[in-house]
């Protein structure tokens, strides 16, 4: 590799991280300020204006609390289990294109960590390693509820990865493609105009069934309300991470939230066209009329904006469906799992198959 | 009696009625009214009949009570402690007045039983402490309400 490409690698990678750090503070701001919100309240609101510094006040007390181990656990995989929920967290989000590319001196900047040709399989593959951070700590805390919340969230994996990874075969099927920055680039084409308006190809229209199961098993894979079973407060204490305080439980809360910005980037990345400009962002792109490089610039600028602020939307979707829906029992869970998300993402994967044998898609 | 809910068609299909949820919670927050009391800044409004912290009234300086120990005996939570005394000009007057508030169940009944209108509860609530106070005369004295 060249001096150029370390530097923009690390320029990207030390972007992406930066970010999804600074997700978790302002994720949990939200989610307090917006729930007391749906609720009547108020929510914290006194720490710096409109209470957005509580959040570092939360991280502060984190730092300073005694980082103590009960006597009764496992102190390796004790220890170990909130690196390995959170790590795959933050690895998920290497594949995920935020922008287009750019031309600088005559080379092309992907803006996407690792462009790699397997993109979704990775994803898939390193989302799932997190649920053995879940299972270790279950096991290593020897408590009984820990261990119910592992047992929950291991089969709920189970359950729902099968239907997330059935849901996108037909995307993949329609681009012909796994990697991500292809299916992002597939979904600028046009899918069909009425009048002056045009459809994008964006999943969204092609692939509605498998955005509805993709989308639900997201919730799934996140563990978030409705189907946070693995913590289950009123039924099983806190699930997974019952034993854990201090630090390490942070940890187990951040890793919550990335995985929640990798949903919600995956979804975009798939169903809503990625860095695909949001209407109206082209016309005003030519309104500017800018020339040379500082076009290119401002082209990636409103990508990387249009993907930051559908990435936002779907952050806010889940805590907006986290307060409004209540958890499900479990067997409903595994009904809804086995009997209804996987025979409509094998009736989806059919469709599209007849769809794109009559040149539909 | 098992009651078997009925749940339609669409009830079934979750979706739905999961978008008639979001927007519940959606209006909530839009156009729902705050009704959170921020307390130190803000405070309820109590009536005047509010049954918060004693007092002693007093008439040109010098309390009502005549330490006739009624208040003492209608108590419910025993915490009113009197002892009477003696004034030059032969009056009976409370040589002490205590009133132990954490035994206090603010039921009003002194209140109701004194026949010269000495004790009296004001409309304070506030009434937080770092040490266990008993409430001594001269702290009862001060004129906290105008009942």
């Amino acid at each position: 590799m060249t001096n150029f490409e370390w530097l923009t690698m690390g320029a990207k990678i030390a972007f992406i991280v930066v970010v999804l750090l600074q997700v978790v503070p302002i994720m949990v701001w939200v989610e307090r300020r917006g729930s007391a919100l749906m609720q009547n309240r108020l929510g914290p609101n006194r720490i710096g204006p409109l209470g957005l510094l509580q959040s570092i006040c939360d991280v502060v007390k984190f730092f300073f609390k005694e980082d103590r181990a009960p006597g009764h656990v496992n102190k390796f995989y004790y220890t170990l289990a909130p690196l390995i929920v959170l790590v795959p967290a933050f690895m998920t989000f290497a594949v995920i294109p935020f922008a287009s590319s750019i031309v600088i001196d005559g080379q092309t900047v992907n803006f996407q960590i690792a462009d790699l040709n397997v993109g979704l399989l990775y994803i898939f593959s390193v989302a799932s390693l997190g649920v053995y951070g879940i299972i270790m700590s279950g096991w290593s805390s020897n408590n009984k509820y820990a261990l119910l919340g592992s047992l929950r969230s291991t089969s709920q994996m189970i359950s729902y990865e099968l239907s997330m990874g059935l849901s996108i075969i037909g995307i993949v099927m329609v681009f012909s493609s796994v990697e991500l920055g292809a299916i992002a680039r597939g979904q600028g084409e046009a899918f069909f105009s009425v009048g002056m308006l045009t459809i994008p190809k964006w999943g969204i229209f092609i692939q509605p069934i498998g955005f509805i199961v993709f989308l639900t098993s997201v919730f799934a894979e996140t563990n978030r309300l409705p189907f946070d079973l693995p913590e289950g407060e009123s039924e099983i204490v806190a699930g997974y991470h019952i034993e854990y305080g201090s630090m390490k439980f942070a940890l187990f809360f951040m890793a919550e939230y990335i995985n929640m910005t990798v949903g919600a980037a995956l979804i975009t990345t798939l169903f809503f066209g990625g860095w695909q400009m949001l209407p109206g962002m082209h016309w005003l792109l030519e309104v500017m009329n800018l020339d040379g490089m500082a076009h290119e610039w401002v082209r990636i600028l409103f990508e990387a904006a249009s993907f930051g602020a559908k990435v936002c939307f779907f952050m806010w979707f889940f805590v907006w469906v986290r307060w409004t829906i209540p958890r499900f029992r479990y067997d409903q869970l595994m009904d809804l799992g086995w009997k209804v998300m996987l025979p409509l993402s094998l009736v989806n994967i059919f469709l599209t198959g007849v769809l794109i044998y009559y040149k539909v898609l | 009696m098992l009651v078997k809910a009925k749940t339609s068609g669409t009830q079934k299909f979750y979706l739905v009625e999961i978008i008639k949820g979001l927007y519940i919670t959606m209006r909530a927050m839009l156009f729902g009214k705050t009704v959170t009391i921020q307390y130190p800044e803000e405070r309820r409004d109590y009536s005047d009949r509010y049954r918060g912290m004693h007092y002693i009234k007093a008439t040109n300086g010098v309390e009502n009570c005549t330490a006739c120990m009624l208040c003492p005996t209608v108590c419910p939570a025993e915490c009113i402690h009197i002892e009477a005394g003696e004034r030059p000009d032969k009056e009976k007057y409370p040589v002490k007045f205590e009133i132990d508030v954490l035994r206090c169940c603010f039921c009003g009944m002194c209140e109701e039983a004194c026949p010269k209108d000495a004790i009296k509860l004001s409309t304070i609530y506030e009434m937080s402490q770092t040490h266990r106070e008993v409430f001594e005369k001269d702290y009862l004295l001060e004129q906290r309400g105008n009942k």
